[in-house]
């Protein structure tokens, strides 16, 4: 891995500077979809990335985990055991592959291996990268299936199993490596709200046990409330607003007529989800829905 | 405007230097795209055979034999019913065409010559693949088509394990084992298809139409019908593996995938026939 020199504040995991993604449209124009996001993640907390659908939000959580390269920026990881925080961007494959085994991430559809049961799922990072006796990564999996309640299905096959047993299932699979970092991409999406509470609990106790770091990419604001510690607000690819969840609480629940700018009533309009405001035109289409018709 | 007021005009030179510009751009277009394509079925060839030398002979690599025989069951064992019906035929129709003329020369137990030359040496190679691209190279880009889509090829690199090693890999070796071993079958069916019509309606006994058989073949056709078969695995499984890693649109473009698999693969394996026939004539093999 390559070791750089940066400010990163000492609390920090995660450091996001000046991030740049951009891509080609349809007529050959440059698109910057994020645009100079900068943030950090601290050591144990959950930060909730949110925003409406086309504000960069996907693209953001895919140059976190690397699967997209930035085209400008750094992501600076503090990993344990590392005295210097290491950058995303620099790194080759197998230095990147190094850094993926740190992180787990629960994808929005569950993404289990279809062709394998749900033990064999989560066994399977262990055996490729533990390279521990298979008694010993059966324990494991018996562990991590009894942490999310679902011992009773590690015989079955994804497709015997709901969206909730799917998201768990995940989960599992997500803390088979004991990851430092916890990355959740739409957790609640598909799920009915008692379910989707479910989820949330889950996702809080493990924060508390496993003491990871925790990154949710989600526009669910019933469970954004429920499990954020802090908040970042994305919109057309910059960051609006970074703050504590008590901020956006209070954003929320204050009259759009008292707030002090558009950016804060903009806010406001997307945490009560109102269809009239600065998000929404006369015509009643949003912004979002007209730069996704326009190609951007 | 009247339909019979003036039109303006053209210029014939300037229509004609547009149009042949415009004709440059779209083949362009076309040559850059599949420049691209074949690009990347080059460098999919080069990182599955990379793994397959590291599984082989790196001590912490591991070629994943479960992964491999539940492969070779799908791509070449539920093939073996549909194979042996197609060759069948094919040996069937093969001594029925040629009796007429080879009779006409005084010939008609040189079927058996024609028919296992025939069979080892192009058809059953050539016949298998094609069997073999609708039947298994479909399913494969379906199914690694359908898991990128279900974000399952996603999940793998996020978890440090790389898709070409895990589903590229496996499904190139089950193809070419497979297949070598179908086109085994394909001959000896293709055989029996020719001297069973023989018996029963040229009048040519077992007895002798295998002893033409013998004397006609060498061990030559045999090989060369075999490294045939080798190269048409890894090009149906290579064909079939890119087209799924490169789905996109949900299930149209897995649809799309699937039948691009089916129509290129048996364009290259003609193709690839064509220049192993062409060699083999030039080297007298």
């Amino acid at each position: 891995m390559t070791n750089v020199a940066v400010d990163v504040p000492n609390n920090a995991v995660i450091a996001v500077r000046d991030l740049v993604m951009s891509f080609a449209g349809p007529d050959g124009r440059l698109v910057h979809v994020l645009d100079g996001v900068s943030f950090e993640v601290y050591a144990g907390e959950t930060l909730v990335i949110m925003g409406g659908s086309g504000c960069g939000k996907s693209t953001l959580l895919n140059c976190l985990i690397g699967e997209l390269r930035p085209t400008d920026g750094h992501i600076y990881y503090r990993i344990k055991g590392m005295n210097q925080p290491v950058d995303l961007r620099a790194m080759n494959e197998k230095g990147l592959n190094e850094l993926r085994k740190r992180f787990g991430i629960l994808f929005q559809s569950g993404a289990l291996f279809n062709s394998m049961t749900v033990a064999e799922n989560i066994a399977l990072p262990l055996q490729e990268h533990s390279y521990v006796d298979s008694s010993i990564i059966d324990i494991v999996v018996t562990l991590k299936l009894q942490q999310v309640h679902m011992l009773e299905h590690r015989d079955k096959m994804p497709a015997q199993l709901s969206g909730g047993q799917k998201k768990r299932a995940g989960l599992a699979r997500a803390t088979a490596l004991d990851p430092e970092i916890l990355y959740y991409d739409e957790p609640s999406a598909g799920l009915d709200p008692v379910t989707s509470a479910a989820i949330d609990q889950l996702m809080m106790d493990l924060s508390k046990k496993l003491q990871v770091t925790s990154v949710v990419v989600t526009h669910e604001m019933d469970s954004a409330f429920r499990i954020a510690d802090r908040m970042v607000m994305l919109d057309r690819g910059k960051v609006l607003k970074i703050g504590r969840r008590e901020e956006f609480e209070s954003l929320r629940d204050t009259s759009p007529e008292r707030l002090a700018n558009d950016d804060e009533r903009l806010i406001h309009q997307f945490l009560c989800g109102d269809p009239e405001g600065p998000l929404t035109k006369a015509d009643g289409t949003s912004e979002y829905e007209k730069l996704i018709i326009a190609g951007e | 405007m009247s339909d019979l007021a003036p039109q303006p005009r053209v210029n014939r030179l300037v229509a004609a230097i547009t149009a042949f510009g415009q004709a440059v751009i779209i083949g362009g277009q076309h040559a850059r795209s599949h420049v691209h394509y074949i690009g990347g079925l080059g460098y999919l060839l080069y990182d599955t055979t990379v793994w397959v030398l590291r599984c082989l002979f790196l001590p912490r690599q591991k070629i994943g034999w479960p992964a491999l025989a539940s492969q070779m069951v799908r791509v070449g064992v539920r093939s073996i019913g549909i194979i042996v019906l197609v060759q069948s035929f094919i040996g069937v129709i093969l001594a029925l065409q040629l009796a007429p003329t080879l009779e006409a020369y005084g010939q008609l137990e040189r079927v058996a010559d024609v028919v296992g030359i025939a069979m080892f040496r192009e058809l059953g190679p050539l016949l298998a693949a094609i069997v073999l691209s609708g039947f298994a190279g479909a399913s494969i880009a379906a199914e690694i088509g359908a898991m990128v889509e279900a974000e399952e090829i996603k999940a793998l690199r996020a978890h440090a394990l790389n898709p070409i090693r895990f589903l590229v890999m496996p499904r190139c070796l089950a193809t070419v084992i497979m297949l070598i071993g179908l086109t085994v079958l394909s001959d000896v069916v293709g055989i029996l298809g020719g001297m069973i019509t023989s018996w029963l309606v040229l009048d040519i006994g077992p007895r002798k139409y295998l002893y033409f058989t013998q004397v006609a073949l060498v061990y030559r056709d045999f090989i060369t019908g075999l490294v045939k078969a080798g190269v048409f695995g890894l090009l149906i499984s290579i064909i079939a593996c890119y087209e799924g890693l490169n789905v996109s649109g949900g299930a149209v473009g897995v649809g799309r995938a699937t039948t691009a698999t089916v129509v290129k693969s048996i364009v290259v394996l003609i193709a690839t026939d064509c220049v192993f026939t062409a060699m083999f004539f030039l080297f007298k093999l």
